[in-house]
């Protein structure tokens, strides 16, 4: 639908309630995957690896091959539903899920149908403007990540256009968290917000535990956000969409605001919606129509007959939930403090989901507040610009680093900014951007001093009003200066060698 | 026959081709007879699953399973495509299907 075609978000939430749920799914970062020894390329230690050599027979699915639990993953699946509040059962069992495509070998997925590890549960999320809303949780199951399709050929590239597909199964198996919540009504206007904030929370959640890297980018945290339109007063609930393929928190908002004008809009004009998967296009800012689905999907869910069921104890479970970390909300309220932050100040960094880029960047040396600054300030310029998350932008020790450096004297913030650009730019750390691209601050005195002398030379009339005592007319001097340098000195350095000279 | 092992070549030749398995108009019909036994067989089977019944995966009464987290060996890429009928050196080759994106 043309961004033109779409109904005002306010009229939309005039006419209507919109009601939505998310399914996130979660790499875990163990050090093998799900059911096999063969090492999992969501752990950092095997994240570059060439296409097809993480596998072991059972990834591809080979007859006499069969599945082994990893324990370290239970254990994690564990804490995580303890950290998202929920019951864990005290038996629970693998189902395969049949389906015909090629991103998984054997024709069938192996997770978990109606015997899920973790059930019932509620998430905290905090918005900008201080409301907390409670998102329940239904479940959380364990199951394998797919292996990843590259299509090939067609006009357009897109897969109704392929000609063939080419398979990498490195993914096949890694051990995946499902996370499904309830029905989430009464958001209202924040509904966007409520999304992107919820994701964030399931993020710091896991960051917090240290299951998963979390990394959106590389698709270690996939959302598939519901959403659907129940006409105000009618008390009756819309036909929703699952619009897939969102992978940044950002999209994520951006998502599901834009299916709530596209089926005010559809609504509003009499039309009806699609039961259907979606999909989110980053560069359009809009979702295109995917896969009819209708909650007839027949997978043919029987329980996984090559595993044998996952019985945790009382004490294993005890033993977890003593050992789960500080909540993220708790968390937060005592970095506030540390940081000694205002409410908006640190209002501003959570709602960009910059929480852990800071606390990084903090623990590698920077002060907060300057932490803060180009967090919050030039690289989320930086990253709104070309619509990615800020963090995949750069490391916070390179923050900490560019930090050390304008505090050292040794660049100006201007010449930050061009090292940060460098940095970004995949040129290495800002030491080497500075090196490399020259842009080390003129702290030889000679040199200003030279500049000085001329620029003084040249505007005779300055030197004049100085010397009169109208110290502010340094300014045209200084700016001479700092131009001739190429912005490469620090102006505070130059203005006193200025009034030095000028009363010299 | 009962209902449930209504099954006609046609359909068993659809499973073959989402299956990507050719097969012989001979064994089409071969499978489709066998297939129906098998469907016959469990249909049997479902009249005594009464819903008080629960479910068995697994014959023998065993839990918690596991394998430590620690990598094992694995295949070499040349291995692992070695059963492949096409690929192109690094990944599998597979006819385009129509579905949804991944």
């Amino acid at each position: 639908m043309a961004k033109a075609d779409l109904m005002d978000f306010d009229k939309a939430l005039e006419l209507f309630e919109p009601v939505l749920g998310f399914e996130v799914h979660v790499e875990l970062n163990t050090r093998t995957k799900m059911f096999s020894s063969a090492p999992n390329p969501a752990n950092n230690e095997f994240h570059d690896a060439e296409p097809n050599t993480l596998l072991t027979p059972v990834c591809l699915g080979l007859p006499g091959s069969l599945p082994v639990v990893n324990e370290q993953a239970v254990r994690y699946s564990i804490s995580f539903g303890l950290a998202l509040g929920c019951q864990i059962a005290s038996s629970s069992r693998f189902a395969r899920k049949n389906y015909f495509y090629p991103d998984l070998s054997k024709n069938y997925q192996i997770s978990q149908y109606d015997e899920p590890i973790a059930f019932d549960g509620s998430v905290e999320v905090e918005l900008a403007s201080g409301r907390t809303v409670t998102v329940g949780i239904e479940r959380a199951h364990m199951e394998e990540d797919a292996g990843k399709l590259t299509h090939v050929g067609g006009a357009t590239g897109r897969i109704q256009g392929a000609e063939y597909s080419l398979v990498d199964y490195n993914r096949a198996g890694v051990p995946l968290v499902e996370v499904v919540t309830k029905m989430i009504t009464g958001a209202e206007h924040d509904a966007p917000e409520l999304a992107k904030a919820y994701v964030a929370a399931i993020r710091d959640i896991v960051l917090a535990l240290g299951i998963s890297e979390a990394r959106m980018e590389r698709g270690n945290l996939r959302c598939d956000a519901n959403v659907s339109l129940s006409p105000r007063g009618s008390g009756k609930l819309g036909t929703r969409t699952e619009t897939k393929n969102v992978n940044s928190l950002r999209s994520v908002e951006r998502a599901v605001r834009y299916e709530i004008q596209r089926q005010a809009a559809i609504l509003h004009r009499g039309g009806t919606i699609t039961q259907e998967t979606r999909h989110w296009h980053e560069d359009t800012g809009t979702t295109s129509p995917g896969r009819p689905k209708s909650d007839s999907d027949d997978y043919r869910y029987f329980p996984e007959p090559d595993l044998l069921p996952v019985e945790p104890s009382a004490e294993l479970i005890e033993q977890l939930r003593a050992a789960l970390p500080e909540a993220p909300a708790v968390h937060r309220r005592r970095l506030k403090e540390a940081w000694g932050f205002t409410d908006l100040e640190f209002q501003d960094v959570a709602n960009a989901g910059l929480l852990v880029e800071l606390e990084e960047t903090v623990a590698a040396g920077a002060a907060p507040a300057q932490a803060r600054k180009w967090w919050t300030g030039e690289i989320s310029r930086l990253a709104n610009a070309s619509s990615v998350d800020p963090a995949s932008l750069v490391s916070p020790a390179n923050v900490a680093a560019l930090v050390a450096l304008i505090e050292a004297g040794e660049i100006t913030d201007r010449i930050a900014r061009e090292v940060l650009e460098g940095v970004i730019a995949g040129e290495g750390t800002p030491a080497e951007v500075v090196e490399k691209r020259g842009l080390k601050v003129v702290s030889d005195d000679t040199l200003l001093i030279a500049a000085i002398d001329e620029a003084l030379a040249a505007q005779p009339d300055v030197l004049e009003k100085i010397r009169d005592g109208k110290v502010q007319a340094a300014g045209a001097v200084i700016g001479a200066v700092m131009k001739a340098m190429k912005g490469q000195a620090d102006a505070a350095r130059v203005r006193e060698l200025v009034l030095e000279r000028a009363n010299a | 026959m009962s209902e449930t092992a209504a099954l006609d070549s046609a359909q068993v030749a659809h499973l073959a081709n989402l299956a990507r398995i050719e097969l012989s108009p001979d064994e089409l019909e071969k499978l489709t007879g066998e297939l129906g036994v098998i469907l016959d067989s469990i249909a049997k089977v479902s009249e005594v699953a009464t819903p008080d019944v629960p479910a068995t995966s697994h014959p023998v009464p065993m839990s918690n399973v596991f394998r430590a987290d620690e990598p094992g060996e694995t295949l070499t890429t040349e291995q692992a495509l070695s059963g492949a009928p096409e690929h192109d050196g690094t990944r599998f080759a597979v006819s385009a299907i129509l579905g949804e994106e991944q």
